[in-house]
């Protein structure tokens, strides 16, 4: 009986020690490839070899002297701006719509309005691509922030109708009770009640608007937003200054990620 | 008055939505629907019901292929993603007993996500190149002599950088279906007897199915419809039927034949979605 449960231990042992060195070398695969961009973006020489030959800042000198680069920036934060709002209005509005009513095709709408988020990008923008060009509507900056919104009404509508549901019926009925209209029982009870929902999802619609390409490929003009105008330099080739880029986008998904988990920790208490 | 307003905010509640839904999805899928089955004469399109662009590209080998190979290459990518992310979801649940470490080594998986997705297709790129960055740190290391081609541009470059990006989308269902299960179902099978590998493979694998359904649907899907990765470490023969439906409506001006692979793509992505719905809700009455 000793020696069983003696051997059972050094297999608990082994099977933790595989399970700890597996968690690392899985930590490492998704995070050795981050280091390398961001230390390469500090590498003196124009080519990518290791070791690096020395340091320096002038990528990103390059980078604030790039107006074309500044103009995607812009573009970029246009876009997702108006995207994550739009897909906000929608998706909280169809968030209610499930959780609210029972209607004829309910499955329908709730699968059809998911759908973007398994459905490839590119059918997406392919399909408004023709529509707009059917309806003779010229492609722009606006086209691709439609095409956005479609995209991340289902990210918006999975986040909002998790919340909406882990709500208490309760709270509604009560100001229903004391005679608000459902209006204000909307505006005063459930929408603060959804606001962490809410600011969570538009920080992710953000995030994923901001970094988004196929749909942006078949819908935009002559404007290039950030991601587009990085893969268009890429196609010429690897160059020190995407790295650059890179890192400042890292640097700025960090900051999102640290706000997006401050504003949703503080409804847990 | 209030009969009305409840009314407007039912209807503006549900109206909404579906007005988007209709003008921004059903219309265009039904446009390129229709551009299916219209006729390809040079430089322009006509108007038709025919079945040629799906005849097209059921037969004509070099769309079967690819469409065989961008098939193989997402369940590949799907298969990858779960043989590193169950072991992780699952070590996070049971085994880790800090708190702390869990929280942090699942949003660790999960921050990749939040960083640009075009950036971590791009790395891989700068890594496994010809001038990149493995081959210069193997020559460095004395391992190679001269720098090698074997790394980039091949389905192994395209299957492991579409793992590296899409493997979030397989952790998070995975660890929500396994946090779900109770730990007293493993107390019990133990004290009834079994070893943690019988109580793994009875009770915990076959509760976490719909989390591994979910995420398989995700990254097949995900992978399946990837343009760009393919494009930046695939090479020649990494096109995927999402790049030859770009060039489709790009450089070789088929629309009708690009529409028919739109409308491929969407079946066969609504044919997952909806086989692995029933999937869950099978094994939610199951449960029951």
């Amino acid at each position: 009986m000793a020696r069983r449960s003696s051997r059972s231990l050094i297999s608990r042992y082994g099977a933790d020690t595989a399970f700890m060195t597996f968690v690392a070398l899985l930590m490492a695969f998704l995070y050795v490839p981050i280091w390398v961009l961001i230390t390469f973006s500090f590498s003196s020489s124009r080519s990518l070899t290791w070791p690096i030959p020395g340091f320096t800042l002038d990528w990103y000198r390059k980078l604030f002297a790039n107006a074309d680069l500044q103009t995607a920036v812009w573009n970029s934060f246009y876009v997702a701006t108006f995207a994550t709002l739009l897909a906000l209005m929608v998706g909280v509005a169809a968030a209610m719509a499930l959780h609210r009513y029972d209607f004829p095709g309910k499955t329908l709408f709730r699968r059809l309005i998911l759908l973007p988020i398994t459905l490839p990008g590119i059918v997406t923008g392919i399909s408004m691509l023709n529509m707009f060009s059917l309806f003779g509507f010229p492609l722009s900056l606006e086209t691709v922030i439609f095409g956005h919104a479609t995209a991340l009404l289902g990210v918006v509508v999975t986040q909002v109708y998790a919340r909406l549901q882990r709500l208490p019926r309760s709270l509604a009925e009560a100001s229903g009770d004391l005679g608000a209209t459902p209006l204000r029982t909307f505006l005063y009870v459930t929408l603060p009640n959804l606001r962490s929902a809410i600011i969570g999802a538009g920080l992710l619609s953000f995030v994923l608007s901001f970094d988004e390409i196929p749909v942006t490929f078949f819908l935009t003009g002559r404007d290039n937003t950030l991601p587009m105008y990085i893969y268009s330099t890429m196609r010429r080739g690897v160059t020190p200054e995407i790295n650059a880029v890179g890192t400042l986008i890292v640097l700025a998904s960090l900051v999102l990620i640290v706000i997006s988990v401050v504003v949703t920790r503080d409804k847990r208490s | 008055m209030t009969l009305l307003r409840r009314h407007l905010a039912g209807v503006l509640v549900l109206g909404i939505p579906l007005a988007w839904i209709v003008i921004f999805m059903l219309v265009p899928y039904a446009i390129i629907g229709t551009y299916s089955f219209w006729t390809k004469t040079y430089p322009t399109f006509q108007p038709d019901f025919q079945f040629g662009n799906y005849a097209t590209l059921f037969t004509d080998p070099q769309y079967l292929q690819v469409l065989l190979r961008t098939l193989k290459i997402s369940a590949l990518v799907s298969v990858a993603s779960l043989a590193l992310a169950y072991p992780f979801a699952y070590w996070l649940v049971f085994r880790c007993r800090s708190a702390g470490v869990r929280t942090w080594l699942y949003m660790a998986v999960i921050a990749p996500l939040w960083v640009s997705y075009l950036l971590r297709a791009y790395i891989w790129k700068t890594i496994l190149g010809t001038e990149g960055i493995l081959n210069s740190f193997l020559m460095w290391a004395g391992f190679t002599d001269a720098p090698s081609d074997i790394f980039l541009y091949n389905q192994f470059a395209m299957i492991l950088t579409l793992t590296y990006i899409f493997i979030p989308f397989m952790v998070m269902p995975i660890y929500t279906a396994l946090e779900r299960i109770p730990p007293n179902l493993a107390e019990a099978s133990a004290d009834l007897g079994q070893t943690p590998w019988q109580t793994f493979r009875k009770v915990t694998l076959p509760l976490s199915t719909p989390g591994i359904a979910a995420g398989f649907t995700l990254t097949f899907c995900l992978s399946f419809g990837d343009f760009i990765a393919p494009f930046l470490v695939g090479g020649p023969d990494g096109n995927l039927i999402a790049g030859v439906i770009q060039t489709q409506f790009g450089s070789a001006l088929n629309w009708p034949l690009g529409s028919a692979l739109s409308i491929v793509m969407l079946v066969i992505v609504l044919s997952i979605v909806s086989l692995s719905d029933r999937l869950e809700r099978s094994s939610r009455i199951g449960a029951h």
